[in-house]
C-alpha cells in the first residue's frame, strides 16, 4: 500500500467547473491542487473544505483563454505546464476545457492517471478537445449515453 | 430580482434586447440586473435594467442567491447553478447562425436537457416573453425544488474508486 494519492482538480471557470464541483465527494479528504482560469476561486475552495471537514486544499489560477486566443492560450500552457512540473500529481481530473486538456497531456508525461469527463454541454458530439484526448485518458468520459463507444468514450454517469 | 447572466466569455445581445423588450412591456414590480458582455461593435444598451461586463465569483453568488428568476444562455454552469439552488430559470441558446457561438452545442442542450421543475425553455427570442409571463405567474404560486448539489453518489463512487487505485 502506498500513501494516499495527490489529486489535481483541473476546470476553466464557469460551466466546467461547475460540473466538476459537482463530483467532490469523489475526493474528499484527499490532498488536492485545485486549477483554474478565476482566481476568485480560491476562496471560493477555502470556505468550501472548511465547511465540508476536509484538508485546506491548494489553488492556482491561469490565464483564461479558449481555441480562438493565441496568445493567451499559450501563455495558459506554460502557466499549467509549471503548475504540473511543480506539483507532480498522482491522479488529474478535469471537464475541460483547454487548462484540463493541458493539463492531462502534461500530467500523462510525468506518469499521472488521467480522467477526462467531456462536458455536459456536448450533448451531439464530444467537444474538440475531448475527441483529441481520448488516447491520453485512463479513463474517458461522456456524460451522455448515447455517445458513449466500446473503444471509448465510455459513460459512468452524469452531474445532473 | 430577475438576473440576467450570459456568461462571461461571449456577448448575447439578442438575449439582451428581448428581455429588455419584455420589461418595456409588461414592467415587472421587481428589479433586473445582468451580466453582459457588450458585443466589440453597436451594443446594445437595455433601457430597463443596469449591467456589468463580469462579476467576481463572490458577487455573482450574492447577485445568484438575491435572484427569484435566471434568465441566461443556455450554459450548463448557470442551469446547473440555477436548478442547485432551487431558483426558476428561462434558458435560451446561442446559434452559430447569429455568430452566438462557435458550435450549435446550447441547441442540444435544450433539446436533450430533462425536464425539471423551474426549468424553462425559450427557443428564440419570439418565444421568450410567454415564457417569461409563465415563470413570473409561477414564481407567485409554486414552491421549486432544488436538487442536490452533488451528482449521484453511484458515479461519485467509482470515480473515487479509480483516484484511490495505486499504479496503472
Amino acid at each position: 500500500m502506498s500513501a494516499r494519492p495527490k489529486l489535481m482538480v483541473v476546470a476553466s471557470a464557469g460551466g466546467h467547473w461547475v460540473q466538476l464541483m459537482r463530483l467532490r465527494k469523489a475526493w474528499d479528504d484527499l490532498q488536492i491542487i485545485y486549477v483554474s482560469t478565476e482566481p476568485g476561486l480560491a476562496d471560493i475552495v477555502q470556505s468550501m473544505a472548511r465547511h465540508e471537514g476536509n484538508p485546506p486544499p491548494k489553488f492556482a489560477s491561469v490565464t483564461d483563454a479558449n481555441l480562438s486566443e493565441k496568445i493567451s492560450l499559450i501563455r495558459q500552457l506554460f502557466e499549467v505546464f509549471l503548475i504540473v512540473l511543480r506539483n507532480r500529481p498522482d491522479v488529474i481530473i478535469t471537464t475541460g476545457a483547454a487548462p484540463g486538456y493541458f493539463a492531462l497531456r502534461f500530467g500523462r508525461l510525468f506518469g499521472a492517471r488521467t480522467i477526462w469527463i467531456d462536458s455536459m454541454a456536448n450533448a451531439e458530439r464530444l467537444s474538440k478537445s475531448g475527441q483529441e484526448v481520448g488516447k491520453y485518458a485512463d479513463l474517458w468520459l461522456t456524460q451522455w449515453e448515447h455517445l458513449a463507444r466500446p473503444e471509448g468514450p465510455h459513460y459512468m454517469g452524469v452531474v445532473l | 430580482m430577475i438576473f440576467l447572466t450570459t456568461g462571461t466569455q461571449l456577448p448575447f445581445d439578442r438575449l439582451v434586447r428581448a428581455l429588455d423588450a419584455w420589461a418595456e412591456v409588461s414592467n415587472p414590480s421587481c428589479d433586473i440586473f445582468g451580466q453582459v458582455l457588450p458585443p466589440p461593435h453597436d451594443p446594445y444598451t437595455p433601457r430597463n435594467f443596469k449591467t456589468k461586463a463580469r462579476l467576481s465569483p463572490a458577487e455573482y453568488a450574492e447577485v445568484f442567491n438575491k435572484a427569484h428568476l435566471i434568465i441566461s444562455h443556455a450554459g450548463m454552469g448557470t442551469i446547473l447553478t440555477a436548478l442547485t439552488q432551487g431558483k426558476q430559470i428561462c434558458i435560451m441558446p446561442r446559434q452559430v447562425k447569429y455568430d452566438e457561438h462557435r458550435n450549435d452545442h446550447q441547441l442540444a442542450t435544450v433539446e436533450r436537457l430533462k425536464d425539471h421543475p423551474g426549468l424553462f425553455k425559450v427557443h428564440d427570442e419570439d418565444d421568450l416573453p410567454r415564457c417569461l409571463d409563465a415563470a413570473m405567474r409561477s414564481l407567485e404560486t409554486s414552491q421549486t425544488s432544488s436538487i442536490d448539489p452533488f451528482a449521484a453518489k453511484d458515479f461519485t463512487d467509482r470515480l473515487r474508486k479509480f483516484i484511490l487505485t495505486t499504479g496503472k
